[in-house]
């Protein structure tokens, strides 16, 4: 496990607003969705700062809303009332193109079942965010293999995903986010699809990234990954419950070398 | 450069999805192909009409007129009423026209009369007789294959001399040589002076091949003594038409006698005219044409339109996963259109390569291969299909919500 992790703090080129400015200001968020006659209430007024290079955990059941506090602070949503400020830009009032925008800059999504594309190699897969970002193509290719390296895939890249293993597949994915070098690598039970053993593989890999200064969100419902972050702010019913910061101590080192 | 790598990711994609779905590809495709080829087809044989028809109307000569009792082309019926009342052209006012006109070449007057014509145990009917002086060669634009033209001594002399047609001479002598030789003609003997050469073109069929032409005074003595003329007037260049057209119409009409505030109650014709009446009849066969196979195309393109719904709604999360990295509407947009143009433009393509053969086998039945106009107009017509035929699953692509997407199976 002596892999060298490269991970870079986020682009200094989005360093315009003061480093006082909490990179995620969320303030009395709420989402409704009507279906049929009924309103569902997902989130009812949520409160929450993260600061840059944290590492948080988002836990709570199934119907709890964290799904839906995901995609908000993912911008695949936007609220339905409240304020969510993102690196100090207010992203509510966005439409779907800028959204796409801060998505490819400032957003590396994990999800739990991959969501590679099944019909390129992984090196493809790494890149696709680069086409988007309008890159060229050396650099697209410089980058992508780079972010392949760093999660120890250097001999996997023309491999398309049924070609790897789980473990191998979310590795690809986590090249992915990390290529457009963004600020909040968002990660949707990332383990929820591997075996342990392979789960805290990619926990260490974390870990790792989180040491480098990136800031990385869970979404779990898992008591023993979200232990692995310093943070972890529990949701339910539409609010949070409680928002408790881990002692660095109790960091679980041993899985580091 | 963005749109560079956006266009070659979505024809990598198209590929790929065209390759995992064969079947359904090449049955997709196949309306495109099937319109392409009839539209192509429909599209060179309105080109090869076109080109044979412009060929065969050379042989009247752009610098010729035609004056006539009648109009070629009648506005409405009381136009013919109104010419069907006018007196004959006669040879003394085409002797008198043919003295006073200076600005044109040549004048000849024709007579026309339909006989039947024989040599030896042979006969030919249904043959146009034409009476004539050697000027005809001139003003007509015929070419002799063999021996010549009779002269003007024959002419004014009234000898019973003959030019016969391609059709004619290959009818009556077959292999024989027709020089010299006494043809009937109605009954009459005529010597053949001089076979025209053959004219063929799309009034082949209709008989610029199957004359006989005489001296007018033979043709008066032995036929028709008061026959109604044309003149045909050879202006020799084309600078001086509407001059000599001017100068021919004031001394033709001082000649009949008619006065200043009367119309003319003559026609001058040109081929103009003619061009002008064969370019809008043209125009209306190839719309009404190219709109019928084009719905076998409209068809095919319908078939486009549903498979791309197919195609959006299978690769949903597809769509979900490019729009959570960072892909906008029309990153979407243009993926779906370029996977419908990439399918129609190798159907248009297929097209070709069935249709091109077909022509050139068609060849003479269509009047020519099919020319390069057509292939790149079918080009950029299966292009256009796919786009247009796309859109509506693109956009509809486009817009989905990226939440609602990534959750869809």
């Amino acid at each position: 496990m002596g892999r060298k992790l490269h991970a870079e703090a986020p682009d200094p080129r989005r360093n315009l607003t003061s480093p006082d400015v909490s990179l995620i200001l969320i303030d009395k968020l709420a989402r409704r969705y009507v279906m049929g006659s009924e309103t569902v209430h997902a989130l009812r007024g949520v409160d929450l700062r993260i600061e840059r290079g944290e590492y948080a955990a988002i836990m709570g059941p199934s119907g709890s809303g964290k799904s839906t506090l995901m995609n908000l602070i993912g911008c695949l949503d936007t609220p339905s009332s409240g304020t969510y400020r993102l690196n100090g830009i207010d992203v509510g009032e966005m439409d779907d193109n800028e959204l796409a925008d801060i998505r490819n800059r400032e957003i590396g999504f994990v999800f739990q079942t991959f969501n590679l594309l099944a019909r390129s190699t992984a090196l493809h897969n790494v890149e696709l965010p680069l086409i988007y970002a309008g890159v060229s193509f050396d650099e697209r290719r410089d980058r992508a293999v780079e972010a392949l390296e760093h999660v120890g895939l250097s001999d996997r890249m023309r491999h398309k995903p049924n070609e790897l293993s789980g473990g191998q597949r979310q590795r690809v994915a986590i090249a992915r986010a990390l290529v457009t070098r963004p600020s909040i690598i968002l990660a949707d039970e990332p383990t929820g699809n591997l075996d342990s053993k392979t789960g805290h593989e990619i926990l260490a890999l974390f870990d790792e990234l989180s040491t480098k200064g990136n800031t990385i969100i869970v979404v779990t419902h898992e008591e023993d990954v979200a232990r692995r972050a310093r943070r972890i702010i529990r949701i339910l019913d539409g609010l949070v419950e409680s928002d408790e910061q881990a002692k660095v101590q109790e960091q679980p080192a041993m899985t580091r070398v | 450069m963005r749109f560079l790598s956006e266009l070659r990711e979505g024809l990598g994609i198209a590929w790929n999805a065209i390759l995992a779905n064969k079947l359904r590809s090449v049955l997709t495709t196949l309306g495109i192909v099937i319109g392409i080829v009839t539209v192509t087809l429909m599209g060179t044989a309105i080109a090869g009409f076109r080109a044979s028809f412009l060929t065969a109307i050379a042989a009247f000569g752009t610098d010729v007129f035609h004056v006539q009792r009648f109009s070629w082309f009648f506005e409405s019926e009381q136009d013919w009423r109104d010419a069907s009342k006018r007196q004959q052209i006669t040879f003394v006012q085409v002797e008198e026209l043919a003295r006073q006109l200076t600005l044109s070449e040549s004048v000849a007057p024709v007579a026309q009369i339909g006989l039947s014509v024989g040599y030896a145990d042979r006969n030919s009917s249904g043959v146009q007789v034409l009476g004539s002086t050697d000027q005809y060669l001139k003003t007509s634009g015929s070419v002799i294959a063999r021996g010549r033209f009779f002269s003007g001594a024959e002419s004014s002399g009234g000898r019973p001399v003959c030019v016969i047609g391609a059709n004619v001479a290959s009818n009556l002598f077959q292999t024989l040589p027709p020089l010299g030789e006494a043809i009937r003609v109605g009954d009459k003997p005529f010597s053949v002076v001089g076979v025209l050469e053959k004219q063929g073109g799309a009034f082949g069929d209709m008989g610029a091949d199957d004359i006989v032409i005489i001296p007018l005074e033979q043709f008066r003595y032995q036929f028709w003594s008061n026959p109604d003329l044309n003149v045909q007037v050879k202006v020799g260049s084309l600078e001086r038409m509407d001059e000599a057209k001017e100068e021919l119409r004031g001394v033709f009409r001082r000649i009949r006698g008619v006065r200043p505030s009367e119309a003319d109650d003559f026609s001058i014709n040109q081929q103009d005219q003619f061009l002008d009446a064969f370019n809008r009849v043209l125009a209306i066969i190839g719309s009404v044409g190219l709109f019928i196979t084009g719905l076998s195309l409209f068809v095919g393109g319908i078939g486009i339109m549903n498979i791309m719904f197919v195609s959006v709604t299978e690769r949903t999360r597809e769509i979900g996963i490019r729009k959570a990295i960072g892909a906008k509407r029309r990153a979407i947009l243009a993926q779906f259109l370029t996977e419908a143009a990439v399918i129609c433009l190798i159907g248009g393509l297929m097209g070709l390569a069935i249709s091109f053969p077909i022509s050139l086998a068609l060849q003479s039945r269509l009047g020519g291969a099919m020319p390069l106009s057509v292939v790149a107009l079918a080009i950029l017509v299966s292009l256009v299909t796919g786009l247009a035929s796309g859109f509506f699953p693109a956009w509809r692509a486009a817009r989905m919500d990226p939440v609602e997407a990534l959750r869809s199976e």
